[in-house]
């Protein structure tokens, strides 16, 4: 499966990007996006940040007053997923998934049971399966614990680029310890 | 990650990403040293400005971003799961009692919603830190330096989605005339009038409707 995540601010820009592939079952963390819609994730990334702001405003518990910041998978669109979280700041992460398709779609000699087996691949994903959803919520929080000390910084104001490798090696180690 | 150029690594190798955020949880700040770096931050504001007005928006303006940070921070200090407020009378609970606590260690002594307009909350604090070894000339008796925290306030509101008109900070016993039992009691009441801006109104009553229909 590959990733890619990114760090919304407040005006809509975006201030990280990051791209990787999983690293369980012996994946080796290297993103790597089916051609087809390589050139298309970072446009169906944004546009779930409309379905963000639907969704941040609308309270689980209406009584408590308080929403939770993990949203949980809020859009697909074709054989892409994106879940999204929302910091008390308002910046907003998403992470989209990429199901992989099966390993041999890349040798061509098997390109036809390769086609095959791509469709079980990503049809076997689901974004809403406990088990998913619970390593996408940790990686969030361990990638909003890092988020916060970048925003205690008194150097950083809000809505600048994080360009700090130290917090690219907190999300990649995120990202190699849950996905 | 190697280190690229153009970064430098504190002495102690330690980066801001190295620290507990509850590191500093139930540490204490010298008064005194709050004292002396909040008068050097009034005094460095007061150089540069033309009026009383001026120098609390200024003051202001240097609380504000603090407010933005303590948001954060204090959500993901607060007991899991860690909620964002979605409401208004939650978020100023949160300023009154979470806000309060981290940075004067007790809550504030009273929260009221003015009658007069439903845009407007007061938030009251019988004796705020800030203004507890400020003596203010005859000249200037207008002046609430409580406005550091009024843009604290601002900040946090502002940062979680609620944008405000501006929120201030008044002495009450001024307002009053005198100010009665209260005012005698507490010469250095202070309320900060919260102002929401209309949008934040009209979202709250959709979201009270969706929460009883």
């Amino acid at each position: 499966m590959s990733y890619y995540f990114s760090i919304i601010g407040t005006n809509d820009k975006a201030l990280y990007e990051h791209e990787f592939g999983t690293s369980k079952q012996g994946g080796d963390g290297i993103a790597r996006f089916p051609t087809e819609s390589r050139h298309h994730i970072q446009f169906v990334s944004n546009s779930s940040i409309d379905i963000v702001e639907e969704i941040q405003w609308s309270p689980t518990t209406p009584t408590s007053g308080g929403a939770p910041m993990y949203l949980k998978h809020i859009d697909k669109f074709q054989n892409l997923y994106v879940s999204g979280f929302i910091t008390g700041g308002n910046v907003k992460f998403l992470l989209l998934t990429a199901p992989a398709a099966a390993p041999a779609a890349r040798s061509s000699a098997l390109a036809s049971s390769a086609r095959a087996s791509a469709y079980p691949s990503s049809s076997n994903y689901n974004p809403t399966a406990p088990a998913t959803e619970e390593a996408v919520r940790n990686f969030f929080v361990d990638v909003y614990d890092a988020w916060v000390k970048t925003i205690m910084s008194p150097f950083y104001t809000v809505n600048d680029k994080v360009t700090s490798p130290v917090f690219r090696g907190r999300v990649a180690g995120a990202a190699k310890k849950y996905l | 990650m190697a280190a690229t150029p153009g970064l430098r690594y504190p002495s102690n190798k330690k980066t801001i990403y190295d620290r507990n955020l509850n590191r500093s949880k139930n540490a204490e700040l010298s008064r005194a040293a709050f004292a002396y770096l909040f008068v050097e931050m009034i005094s460095y504001a007061q150089k540069r400005v033309k009026g009383i007005a001026d120098l609390e928006r200024r003051l202001n303006q240097q609380g504000y971003p603090l407010g933005l940070r303590l948001l954060d921070l204090l959500l993901t200090r607060a007991s899991p799961p860690s909620l964002r407020p979605t409401r208004i009378l939650p978020l100023l609970q949160f300023i009154a009692q979470t806000l309060w606590r981290h940075l004067f260690s007790r809550p504030a002594d009273a929260l009221e919603k003015s009658e007069s307009d439903p845009a407007q909350y007061m938030l009251y604090d019988n004796d705020p830190l800030p203004n507890t070894y400020i003596s203010l000339p005859k000249e200037m008796s207008q002046l609430n330096c409580a406005a550091f925290v009024a843009g604290v306030i601002e900040g946090v509101c502002d940062g979680a989605g609620f944008p405000t008109t501006g929120v201030s900070a008044h002495s009450v016993g001024e307002q009053e005339g005198g100010g009665g039992v209260e005012g005698r009691m507490w010469p250095g009441k202070t309320v900060f009038l919260i102002c929401f801006r209309g949008e934040v109104l009209e979202r709250e009553e959709v979201l009270g409707r969706g929460g009883s229909g």
